[in-house]
């Protein structure tokens, strides 16, 4: 993990200092509130429906357990005792005090952690794949370009005040576990025919109003010019991105109006002047970076299998054998480390937000953290917790610890491991309500059974078109919308997140939210009346196109 | 009122350049004069006096039109036509590290003193403000940061050249 230096600490100690006394200001009157909006964004703070809401990044997804237990401490202290993770590896308080924010973020700057950039119309949080360093498919790690990231964006003096937000993600895989495909700039790491580190470039994809996928603009981009290229397509955007228009100020849109061709020539010809440059990467600082990644020290293990621990352990496991094997089919994944594994806790049990979690839930994974992990977590775009490096013979007793903590639900990638939105309870750009939806389902389809029959089938719901819920990429969307006052749902089928993302397809008209849990079901019958052997939903759903479930669906009415 | 800092936010008095407005039609009359870009442009080769000129861009126009004629310029404003309009940043970077510019680049237009430290690093020299704040002390504005991580107009090395 990366571990700052006086100069990050410094820096951080200033921003805290400076956002204090802007604060100051403004509630001393000094400073208006318009000017004062979008510097409180640039540190995350928004002015919701109900209360401030601080989002505090986590960048690309890693928290330590001293972290864990910073965030905890925070959210009694400061707040009603819990936070929200989002689907950009970010955490979220609700009911911060404005005029404790500067505080808040002094203690954040203790463990490492701010709210630089987290909102507002500048580069946010970088994010990536949450399997990163410990995937067995990965062409190289992409936490130290994620970090030399980070530190290039934090504080740019030219884009802060961008047409609008901008957003940056890096994988490492082809499976995309990052979505850099629907983001402003997407980089995925690859190597050249000589084995040497570089980047396939993508930009303008988004998901919101109109949702794109990138495009390629450069195929191969080596490694060291990775700052004076991002320089150049930010200075484009910077330049002629639209201003006159919210909707149309997204990167995606002058892609689009220019066509990718042009757009990837006039960075080019920008690129030309920083190539080079003092800005190209050095080989002392990419070996810097990579450092603070190196693996831990992973005992060397004959790749034991699973729930070979101890006799005791055993006679336990052959007791629950179905329980614990089906939360090791569904919440474990490979490590490339034989004898390793990652574990997912599952922060999506029936009756709560998804992505919520308390005070002590927080200090739980810490522990956890500590005892079968190296002290480190990844927080994913599913908005769930994955323990990174644990040892095969640990599971049955994380297991056991998780299934105590209410972490083992084992629902990863199925239906109720849904990505939702804050959404009209607490978000005031919110069409519709969220929250209530995706409980409804989780108390509709709660028996494990039944899921683990449908298997994988993502379900994301977003409060409103700007999409935070990713509805579009969710193999079932659901998207609220607001007919004269009234909250309706829209269903989409056919979306995909990962590699070869694929945006959904609008069934029909919308619904009333006590509707929603009977169309998912029947959405859900179709696809098991048609599927074939081995089939996912989204397989039998892109097999048989949208006709069958519109019919299932709409029959009666017509 | 208005008042005009440098760099270190120290009160700029008696400054000569006289800034005329984007619809501005001549004659030109008198010295430092700061034209609007369109007007000069539409204006007769050596009909302008080059002595002690400068131009202004509006945020939306592009110096490298004009990128023979800079250095020539002691004056160079760039308008912002409201703070959150971003290009100003882009367009002083451009002038001051791809051409190369010296003279007075002033920010001018509605910015915000919490701007001033980006604008200084963007390679502004001078910033014509709208003071409303009546605790305002410039120098605060100026020296938030020890540290920057990126490369700049007035840092050209970025922080992974220096660290030590
Ligand atoms: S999708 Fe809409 S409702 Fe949901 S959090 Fe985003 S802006 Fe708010």
């Amino acid at each position: 993990m990366y571990i700052y230096d006086h100069y990050d600490k410094t820096l951080l100690e200033e921003r805290v200092a400076q956002f204090r006394r802007q604060t100051e200001s403004y509630l001393a009157g000094e400073l208006a509130e318009d000017e004062f909006l979008p510097l409180r964004l640039q540190n995350g703070l928004y002015i919701q429906r109900l209360a401030p809401m601080l989002r505090i990044n986590i960048p690309y997804g890693m928290l330590s357990s001293a972290q864990l237990r910073k965030l905890a401490h925070i959210t009694r202290t400061y707040d009603k005792g819990y936070a929200h993770f989002t689907t950009r590896q970010n955490i979220q308080l609700n009911w911060p005090r404005l005029e404790e924010i500067p505080d808040i973020l002094a203690e954040l700057a203790e463990v490492e952690m701010h709210a630089i950039q987290s909102s507002g119309n500048c580069i946010r949080n970088i994010t990536s794949d949450e399997f990163a360093g410990i995937s067995a498919d990965e062409t190289e790690d992409p936490r130290p370009w994620c970090e030399i990231v980070r530190q290039w964006s934090t504080l740019h003096p030219e884009f802060a005040f961008l047409p609008r937000k901008f957003k940056i993600a890096i994988t490492g895989s082809d499976d995309d576990r990052a979505a850099t495909q629907v983001h402003d700039i997407g980089l995925q790491l690859i190597k050249n025919g000589a084995g040497e580190t570089g980047f396939k470039v993508l930009v303008g994809g988004g998901l919101g109003r109109t949702p794109v996928i990138g495009s390629v603009i450069k195929e191969y981009l080596p490694a060291v010019h990775l700052l004076t290229y991002l320089d150049a397509i930010l200075r484009i955007y910077n330049r002629y991105g639209r201003r006159d228009n919210k909707y149309k100020a997204r990167i995606k849109i002058l892609v689009k109006a220019w066509t990718p061709e042009v757009f990837a020539q006039r960075v080019e010809d920008e690129w030309q002047h920083a190539k080079d440059g003092p800005a190209t990467l050095t080989e002392q600082e990419i070996a810097r970076a990579r450092s603070f990644f190196s693996a831990p020290d992973y005992l060397p293990r004959p790749g034991l299998t699973v729930g070979s621990g101890t006799s005791a352990d055993q006679s336990i496991a052959e007791v629950l054998p179905v329980a614990f094997n089906r939360w090791q089919d569904r919440n474990v994944r490979q490590h490339k480390i034989a004898g390793y594994c990652g574990v997912f806790l599952s922060l999506k049990p029936t009756g709560v937000a998804p992505g919520d979690v308390t005070d002590q839930q927080l200090e739980t994974i810490a522990d956890l953290a500590d005892r079968y992990s190296f002290g480190e977590v990844r927080v994913t775009h599913q908005q769930n917790v994955v323990l990174s490096d644990v040892r095969q013979e640990d599971l049955f007793a994380l297991w056991k610890d998780a299934k105590a903590m209410g972490f083992a639900t084992p629902n990863i990638g199925t239906l109720t491991d849904m990505i939702c939105c804050p959404g009209g309870d607490f978000c005031s750009l919110a069409n519709a309500k969220s929250i209530p939806i995706a409980e409804a389902l989780q108390r509709r389809f709660d028996d494990m059974d039944y899921l683990y029959d449908i298997g994988d089938v993502s379900l994301n719901i977003s409060g409103c078109m700007n999409a935070c819920g990713h509805h579009h990429v969710g193999n079932i969307g659901v998207l609220g919308v607001d007919k004269k006052g009234l909250e309706f749902y829209q269903i989409q089928l056919g979306g995909k997140a990962g590699g070869n993302a694929a945006l959904g397809n609008v069934l029909g008209p919308s619904f009333f939210a006590n509707e929603v849990p009977g169309v998912i079901e029947k959405i859900l019958q179709t696809y098991v009346d048609h599927r074939i052997d081995g089939e996912q939903f989204i397989d039998t759903q892109k097999r048989i196109g949208i006709a069958p479930f519109k019919e299932c669906i709409y029959a009666k009415a017509a | 009122m208005q008042k005009l800092l440098d760099k270190t936010g120290q009160l700029i008095e008696n400054d000569p350049w006289i800034f005329l407005p984007k619809d501005f039609g001549g004659p030109v009359t008198g010295a430092h004069q700061v034209l609007p870009l369109q007007f000069w442009q539409a204006s007769e080769p050596g009909a302008i006096s080059r002595d002690a000129l400068g131009i202004w861009f509006d945020s939306d126009e592009e110096p490298e039109v004009v990128a023979e004629y800079l250095a020539s310029w002691p004056c160079i404003g760039i308008h912002f036509p409201t703070f959150m309009d971003g290009r100003g940043f882009s367009l002083a970077r451009l002038i001051r590290e791809q051409h190369n510019y010296q003279g007075d680049l002033r920010a001018f237009g509605h910015i915000i003193p919490d701007q001033l430290f980006f604008l200084t690093r963007c390679g502004f020299s001078t910033f014509l403000l709208n003071d409303s704040s009546q605790s305002f002390e410039p120098e605060m504005y100026f020296d938030n940061f020890s540290v920057n991580y990126q490369t700049s107009a007035d840092q050209a090395e970025p922080l992974f050249r220096r660290r030590a």
